[in-house]
């Protein structure tokens, strides 16, 4: 990616696609088991504890992904500091609205929305799991009477309309990214094609709109059915 | 028509310049945009004031010396052309309109509205050619059956004409647009292959050198290039320089 001397603009966009492309695909397979949580606890249950205790996934998969997360995080700030270096003087009349989208310019905007999501994500799901697992040491994953506390513990986190608000709106900045970011990583890599391009572009439209949608149903199914 | 011109007025590189106000009356709709200008240096020159300096040469949309960001975009609202064949018709009696250089690190104000593009020469003297033999010897082009399609392309991208319009208008200020078009006029031709790989690493490595931006995919490049240049060659580009950097040694 380099020619000996660091990194190059092509190398670092390379790179950034690669990271998105990996968060594309972990997104998919989180949201499938989520909705679980809707079809069926018990599924929803048991595969929560397989992902939460399997050796793999726990110390293979999840520090890839947590370094991936992070990365793509690093890297956009990079990228984003060196465009704007790169105009240090701006237009007095400026209409960038003329010949690009919204999302399209605004990546660093809906990203960093989405990582605050994400950090309110860590203080709900995933400490509390460490807590439990890792300083409790208590890898069996059942509650006081003796049944699994995934299902539960996510029901309860969507009792509070606050934070149902705020997952909703995170998943709309998510869709936001991704309406620009999903044809924008095939492009990075070097990937534009007459003949598979649109079809690229047109999945980039349904995943960036249903896997969000996906989310913000989940949340708002158990807000509305909880059990007061 | 009659118009208000807000142009941008700097001394030289050193000047901190600003924008200044200026009234022009009796436009024709029929004048170029940069006719236009003319007649208000012509108007600046008689009452002992200085010209506004603005690059031009051709005049007819082939030279890529004409530039300016006109109302925030880059030779103006048309599409499709540039500066000098920019019409007058596209405004209105009474309109405002704001004149600006196309601003870049990579592309320093030298005066008023021109600005250095010497960074795109040094871009193109890191590869954008092909070492060949001229001393006699050259083998006829034809004998080199090329397929129509490629030879098309190349031809679509070789009609670059360096104006720097996809720089001005990007957000990033990223010259991909530019060199993904130089990259791939080369690449599409046996003659470019030779030296494919050095030529993607070198050019790459000059525009990151020159202090350009990365490319966001924003698009804004290909809808203001008024040669209507391609976001597939910023695709071939990348993976010419991707395959190049894994395979070269
Ligand atoms: C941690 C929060 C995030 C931040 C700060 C962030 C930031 C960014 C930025 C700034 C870009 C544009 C880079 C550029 O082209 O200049 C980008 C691109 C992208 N992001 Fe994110 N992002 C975040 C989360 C995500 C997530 C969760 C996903 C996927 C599920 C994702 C998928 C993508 C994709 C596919 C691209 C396109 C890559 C390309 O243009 O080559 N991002 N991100
Ligand atoms: S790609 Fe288009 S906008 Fe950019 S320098 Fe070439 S002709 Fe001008
Ligand atoms: S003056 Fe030559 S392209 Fe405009």
């Amino acid at each position: 990616m380099s020619t000996g001397k660091g990194m190059t603009s092509v190398g670092r966009k390379v790179l950034m696609a690669l990271s998105g492309f990996f968060l594309l695909i972990f997104l998919l397979q989180h949201s499938a088991i989520n909705f679980l949580s809707v079809i069926s606890p018990d599924m929803f249950n048991e595969v929560s504890h397989f992902m939460g205790t399997n050796p793999v996934v726990q110390f293979a998969l999840q520090p890839v992904l947590a370094f991936g997360v992070f990365f793509h995080l690093i890297m956009g700030i990079v990228l984003e500091m060196q465009n704007r270096n790169a105009r240090p003087i701006k237009y007095v009349d400026n209409r960038p609205g003329a010949n690009a989208s919204w999302m399209s310019r605004n990546m660093i905007i809906t990203g960093i929305m989405v990582m605050l999501f994400l950090a309110i994500h860590f203080y709900d799901f995933w400490l509390p799991e460490l807590n439990v697992k890792f300083i409790k040491g208590d890898m069996t994953g059942l509650n006081t009477e003796g049944q699994y506390r995934y299902y539960e513990e996510l029901r309860h986190k969507f009792v509070d309309p606050i934070r149902v608000v705020l997952y909703v709106l995170s998943f709309v900045f998510l869709s936001l990214h991704l309406l620009h970011g999903f044809q924008s990583a095939f492009q990075s890599v070097g990937f534009n094609h007459n003949k598979y391009t649109p079809t690229i572009k047109k999945l980039g439209n349904i995943y960036a709109i249903l896997i969000p949608f996906v989310f913000i149903f989940i949340a708002v199914y158990h807000f509305i059915t909880k059990t007061a | 028509m009659n118009l208000t011109l807000k142009i941008w007025r700097q001394k030289d590189s050193n000047d901190t310049g600003k924008m200044v106000s200026y009234n022009v009356t009796d436009i024709s709709d029929h004048m170029s945009f940069l006719e236009m200008l003319d007649v208000l240096n012509e108007q600046l020159v008689n009452s002992g004031d200085a010209p506004v300096a603005f690059d031009h040469d051709c005049r007819e949309g082939i030279c890529g010396m004409c530039s300016l960001q006109i109302n925030g975009e880059a030779h103006g609202p048309d599409r499709g052309v540039t500066t000098c064949q920019l019409h007058m018709r596209m405004f209105k009696d009474g309109d405002t309109i704001t004149i600006e250089p196309f601003r870049a690190k990579a592309f320093p104000v030298i005066k008023d509205l021109v600005v250095d593009r010497s960074a795109f020469d040094r871009i193109q003297q890191a590869g954008g050619y092909i070492s060949v033999n001229t001393s006699g010897n050259t083998q006829d082009a034809n004998s080199i059956p090329i397929p129509k399609a490629d030879a098309d392309e190349a031809m679509d991208a070789a009609t670059c004409i360096g104006c720097g319009a996809c720089v001005a208008t990007c957000k990033n200020a990223s010259a991909m647009l530019f060199v993904g078009a130089k990259v791939s006029q080369y690449a599409l031709l046996p003659q470019g292959r030779v030296e494919a790989k050095e030529r993607v690493m070198n050019m790459v490595n000059q525009m990151d050198k020159e202090g350009f931006g990365n490319c966001t995919n924003t698009g804004a490049c290909e809808v203001e290039c008024p040669k209507g240049i391609s976001l597939t060659t910023i695709a071939r580009m990348n993976r010419e320089y991707l395959s190049a950097s894994v395979t070269k040694d």
